[in-house]
């Protein structure tokens, strides 16, 4: 009992000695944002709300607004988590429970594009979304980006399929229900919690990309949030670091909002066992 | 729906496991596939619902040839062994699910639904979540949810394994009333003895993918085919014995048992002799040995007997007896119950 309690004390300050530069951090950037400390000091002298001025007006004429930007995010988010979700149900299926040829290989292809590092592809990715005429549009970044997360994707759900017991689906064919609707209407509300789980996941992926539309969508039209920062803090010619840790802070928010909201269906990800 | 399987030859990949096997069900006949682990009494019955493909044979229903009929349009309900509830659905909707599927009215599906779960009587857990019933509910809704489609075969595989003593015995009698209340054909697969022979009209006792006797449950129990037969049923199990047979049966130098009637046979034989055809109570020929076990049951002990030649007896003994660990006894053996096995292991 005694030494359970010493060894939770240790435990919490080793977590609290860990993380204290990461609070601080995130801390600091909050109350930054919104005040502007003495030269070289950290503690704050005045409260304003200049740097959050992007919101309400454009912060120079050659840029698009941060709500234009904020949506371009939104989108390539988010359907890059459908897509993602939408292929990784139907592949983890397949190769979770049906019988075909290759089944093997596929799985050990997965397996090896999981733990590829994809940027080595940038190139020859480049080429191929120029020649499809897709090079510099958020369609094509959105394309990229669901690809590069499916191997992932579908693993992850492999696992919870695997978990699904076969009896449940020999049950429902037996009830003279086809193999899609046992699929659709007894096996996949089986997998949900995973499946929550992955668009969640895929949808911070793509929230937080930068790479890939840093060189893939370079234009002001297909601009993400984490593009828009670079550019804001690359080719000023007097940084403005107030503005920068704003929208940052502005960057930031929706990811904590949905780790706060969603933290337990996140943690599903780890529950379904992962079973060749 | 009399059930016709013929010359059934199942393979996964390169192992064979079933291989022409023949198996008649008689219509509104309960049958029960007895067996140890993995003789393939699964394999079987998948291959009557459906679900495996059969590799060679054919199957009939009635007239029906089905050998290639996908497992959606068999009129066959299954209960498998760990029930396969749809967990997100209500037991209500677990039972109306195949009524569904037929894409029947509301009202019909409902007026079935209901009907059901009184046959089964769970009338009143219809809204609950199967996590929310315990075993035994769990077991008459895949029963429920089997029968509703009124399919014209019952399949069971081992359908009360997962559950407790009490409940095993509850469900054996509610799973013979149900089939005879609707008169449906059914195969119940069991690796329980007691369960075969208190639920079937016959029995089917496999080994190895074959069916080495199918009969009913007294005469495969009083005139077993096979030395594997005879081993497999009974419970405690029957005792065998290496005999030489010579005009009479020579149970090593002491003891020697008369031939039983109409029985031919010379050289090395096995004999069987049943727990409750051994003992002080009965009369017939005699065997000395030596008490060598006892193991009190209440109502009567269990005693080992062991031959001068060191071959065990099993005895079953009426509590209130005095004989002790030690003592040398002289018992009778009721001879025609005994069973006799040639070299092969097959009946004489
Ligand atoms: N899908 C499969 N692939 C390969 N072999 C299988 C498969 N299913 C069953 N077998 C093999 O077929 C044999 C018979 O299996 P089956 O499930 O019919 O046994 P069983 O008699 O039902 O046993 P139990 O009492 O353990 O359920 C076993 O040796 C098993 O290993
Ligand atoms: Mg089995």
């Amino acid at each position: 009992m005694n030494t359970s309690i010493k060894g939770n004390w240790i435990l919490i300050l080793a977590l609290t000695l860990f993380s204290a530069p990461l609070v601080i951090m995130y801390g600091f950037q909050l109350i930054d944002s919104v005040s502007r400390p003495a030269p070289g000091g950290i503690i704050p002298q005045e409260w304003e709300l200049t740097n959050w001025r992007f919101l309400w007006e454009p912060i120079d004429s050659a840029r698009p607004s941060i709500w234009r930007v904020t949506f371009n995010t939104f989108v390539f988010a988010s359907t890059t988590a459908l897509l993602v979700c939408a292929f990784s149900i139907t592949a983890a299926y397949a190769l979770s429970r049906l019988n075909f040829p290759a089944r093997r290989f596929f799985l050990a292809g997965l397996i090896m594009l999981h733990a590829f590092p994809t940027i080595t592809l940038i190139i020859a990715i480049f080429i191929v979304l120029q020649f499809l005429g897709l090079y510099d549009s958020l369609m094509g970044v959105i394309l990229v980006k669901a690809a590069l997360e499916l191997p992932f994707g579908i693993w992850i759900m492999k696992g919870f399929y695997d978990s699904v017991p076969w009896e449940i689906e020999m049950a429902g064919v037996q009830d003279g229900a086809s193999r899609f609707r046992v699929w659709w209407e007894l096996i996949l509300p089986q997998v949900k919690p995973g499946l929550s789980a992955l668009l969640i996941f895929s949808f911070l992926a793509g929230w937080s990309e930068f790479i890939l539309p840093l060189v893939l969508a370079p234009g002001a039209d297909a601009q993400v949030l984490a593009t828009y920062m670079n550019a804001v803090i690359a080719d000023d010619t007097r940084p403005d670091y107030g503005l920068f840790k704003a929208i940052g802070m502005f960057y930031a928010l929706p990811v904590i909002a949905i780790y706060l909201l969603f933290q337990k269906r996140l943690m599903n990800i780890y529950g379904g066992g992962t079973k060749g | 729906m009399q059930i016709k399987l013929q010359n059934f030859t199942k393979r996964f990949g390169d192992t064979t496991v079933i291989e022409d096997m023949s198996l008649s069900i008689a219509s509104g006949e309960m049958i029960a596939l007895l067996g140890p682990s993995g003789c393939g009494k699964s394999t079987t019955l998948f291959a009557i619902s459906g679900i495996h493909r059969i590799d060679g044979g054919s199957l009939h229903f009635g007239d029906r040839d089905v050998t290639t009929l996908p497992p959606q349009d068999r009129p066959v309900g299954v209960v498998f062994q760990n029930y396969a509830l749809y967990p997100h659905m209500s037991v209500a909707e677990n039972i109306g699910f195949p009524l569904r599927v037929q894409k029947l009215n509301t009202a019909e599906i409902k007026r079935r639904v209901g009907e059901m779960a009184e046959l089964v009587q769970i009338g009143n857990l219809l809204k609950r979540r199967p996590q929310q019933l315990s075993g035994g509910q769990q077991q008459r809704v895949a029963l429920a949810r089997a029968l509703v489609r009124k399919p014209d075969v019952l399949l069971l595989d081992e359908p009360l394994a997962n559950l407790d003593a009490k409940l095993r015995l509850e469900m054996r009698s509610e799973i013979r009333r149900l089939q005879r209340e609707t008169g449906i054909t059914a195969i119940l697969v069991t690796h329980d003895q007691i369960e075969a022979m208190s639920m079937c009209d016959r029995i089917a006792l496999m080994r190895d993918g074959q069916i080495e006797q199918i009969s009913t449950p007294s005469e495969m129990y009083e005139r077993p085919a096979s030395h594997y037969v005879a081993g497999f049923l009974g419970n405690p199990p029957i005792s065998f014995l290496k005999a030489e047979a010579n005009g009479k049966l020579m149970l090593g130098a002491e003891n020697s048992l008369p031939m039983p009637q109409g029985v031919d046979a010379s050289g090395p034989i096995t004999l069987g002799i049943r727990p409750e055809h051994f003992g002080p109570q009965h009369q017939g020929p005699t065997v000395t040995g030596r008490v060598s076990f006892i193991e009190p049951q209440g109502r009567e002990d269990l005693i080992d007997v062991t031959l001068p030649d060191n071959q065990r007896l099993r005895a079953i003994v009426p509590a209130g007896h005095d004989f002790a660990l030690g003592q040398d006894v002289n018992w009778q053996v009721d001879l025609s119950r005994t069973h006799l096995f040639n070299a092969e292991g097959n009946r004489l």
